[in-house]
């Protein structure tokens, strides 16, 4: 008799389908992965510590390279745990805009993990639609900030502009042509015999084994457990706007496919019921620490002159205190501790990062899998290194 | 859960273990004495009166010049009411804290990165190495004492000479 050896495989930090530089040590008998170690930090920038040295809206743009695939959805994050620690109100239609472009972030992050998760168990197909409709939603973020990855559009305090009546079309034409696109995707995968055999009762987890590893977002929802920050801890009008929480049944990578696609839907609706219901208002608070003086103001009144000139240069101080503010982004639960100590940067910003723990859990979701599936598992659970290794 | 059954809960199994009790913005946070923290911490996941199934995240922070050094926050979450806790426990530089990583496999990587970037140790912890910074690396990078920038970047940081650094 012959000693059964493993072997060991190194997959990335360069593997195409680890979707970024996430690399996992294998460790394999034949073709069954027995043991998995994740490794991050490639990508490790230091956003915590840089954070503490900025000021706070010098933070913005940092936040949108966390989860770089949904951009928008990190900058709510962050300005709610600023404004929520200075205690401002932010008027209903800064609010009303903030919505749109976190779920239009949510669309264009799903549509990412789509084309490039069909794309690595081998639909090639897929990620041309689901690029081109991405396609869209990049024009809509350029139209109203400039950017088409990273808009940094919401500020403290409200949003960095008002809404234009193009951006508005730009919307509007997007609800109304999306529903027609998520049906071709839904015919591309949902009933095919491929997909669904690579998918169907591989990387199982429960959801009370889900909650242990701290996974959120559509892979605990996947697993039956209907948390959704949205719902729990309701921020941003998130209350005003009808919308239900998928939840799957088996906590496989089908129904982790599933609820996405189910999200998509979810997400356009709230951006329709948002886009319509558009209240009239100002789209910046009054609070002068924060409001930042439009240009013809500037130029008309020296006051506003120098407060702009104090909000861009030595920052805008933050009451002594310390919050756990959280946001559902497209991963999960985005969270953010904010310790501030009267100054003009926080003393310490903690991120809780939804990859983080979804990549936590790989070990447990690889043992006992072929290799094969591996790739599928890494692509259900969607993490974006950006965000895990900050 | 309500605070109350949960304050209670605590105090049963631990008498004397609760030292502050606050209000944070949407959770309700308490500080824990060190001797009693890992009994604690079980009772809030195994406890039907408290069920607090998850640990959303590992907060370390450096409170230099104040003895103890540091403050190290859990996050827990629970699924029935989807309430907050926030478990805070004063850490002082170079004392060990008994991992949690036996109770919530998240606190597995959560300690992990708590032990990298603000160089808290945790006893019992299954696999303590550094997480997000490399195999070798020297220092801690998220303490107060840890140099931004500067051609000293590999030595201790010396407050003295701050102006160099700036």
């Amino acid at each position: 008799m012959t000693e059964r050896k493993t072997i060991t495989l190194n997959m990335g930090p360069h593997h195409p389908a680890t979707h970024g530089v996430l690399r996992v040590i294998l460790e394999l008998d034949g073709e069954t992965i027995v043991n998995a170690t994740p490794h991050i930090g490639y990508l490790h920038r230091g956003i915590e510590k840089i954070a503490e040295n900025r000021n706070f809206q010098q933070i913005i743009p940092l936040t949108d390279r966390l989860d770089y695939a949904a951009a928008s959805a990190n900058n709510i994050g962050y300005c709610l745990a600023v404004e929520r620690l200075m205690g401002i109100e932010v008027p209903k239609r800064a609010q009303y805009l903030r919505v749109i472009m976190a779920e239009l972030a949510r669309i264009m992050g799903h549509h990412l993990w789509l084309g490039t998760h069909a794309l690595d168990i081998g639909a090639m197909t897929v990620i041309f639609y689901a690029f081109r409709d991405r396609e869209m939603i990049m024009d809509i973020n350029e139209e109203i900030s400039g950017y088409r990855l990273t808009p940094s559009f919401i500020r403290i305090g409200g949003v960095a502009q008002d809404a234009t009546d193009q951006f508005v079309k730009k919307v509007r034409d997007f609800v109304k042509w999306f529903p027609k696109a998520l049906e071709g995707y839904h015919t591309l995968l949902t009933k095919n015999k491929i997909w669904t055999t690579r998918t169907m009762n591989i990387g199982v987890i429960s959801g009370e084994e889900a909650l242990n590893y701290g996974l959120t977002g559509p892979s605990l929802r996947g697993s039956g457990v209907a948390y959704d920050v949205r719902k729990a801890f309701p921020y941003s009008s998130y209350g005003d706007f009808d919308f239900k929480v998928p939840i799957g049944e088996n906590g496989d990578i089908y129904d982790r496919y599933l609820v996405r696609m189910e999200e998509f839907k979810q997400s356009i609706g709230i951006i329709d019921q948002a886009i319509e219901n558009l209240p009239s208002g100002p789209v910046q608070t009054d609070n002068p620490w924060v409001a930042n003086p439009g240009l013809p103001e500037v130029q008309n009144d020296i006051s506003a002159l120098i407060r702009r000139f104090m909000i861009h240069a030595k920052g805008t101080p933050v009451p002594k205190g310390e919050l756990y503010s959280a946001v559902e982004g497209a991963k999960g639960e985005l969270g953010f501790y904010l310790v501030g100590n009267g100054d003009e940067h926080p003393y310490r910003l903690k991120i809780r990062s939804s990859c983080f723990y979804l990549a936590s859990a790989l070990p447990r979701l690889l043992v006992g899998h072929m290799i094969a599936d591996a790739i599928a598992i890494i692509g259900s659970i969607d993490v974006v290194l950006g965000e895990i290794d900050r | 859960m309500e605070l109350n059954t949960v304050f209670d809960a605590v105090v049963e199994k631990c008498p004397g273990s609760v030292l502050q009790q606050a209000e944070q913005f949407d959770a309700h946070e308490i500080t824990i004495a060190a001797e009693a923290f890992y009994e604690v911490m079980k009772t809030l996941q195994g406890d039907e009166r408290c069920g607090y199934d998850m640990l959303t995240d590992v907060v370390g922070i450096d409170r230099l010049p104040r003895t103890p050094r540091f403050d190290l926050l859990y996050i827990l979450l629970c699924s029935k009411d989807f309430s907050r806790l926030i478990v805070r426990l004063e850490v002082d530089d170079g004392q060990e804290v008994p991992s949690v990583s036996g109770i919530w496999n998240s606190a597995n990587w959560g300690e992990r990165e708590v032990f990298d970037l603000l160089g808290i140790k945790f006893s019992n912890h299954p696999d303590l190495r550094r997480i997000l910074t490399w195999e070798n690396f020297e220092g801690h990078p998220l303490r107060k004492d840890f140099p931004l920038l500067g051609k000293d970047f590999e030595k201790p940081f010396d407050p003295t000479t701050v102006q160099d650094y700036c």
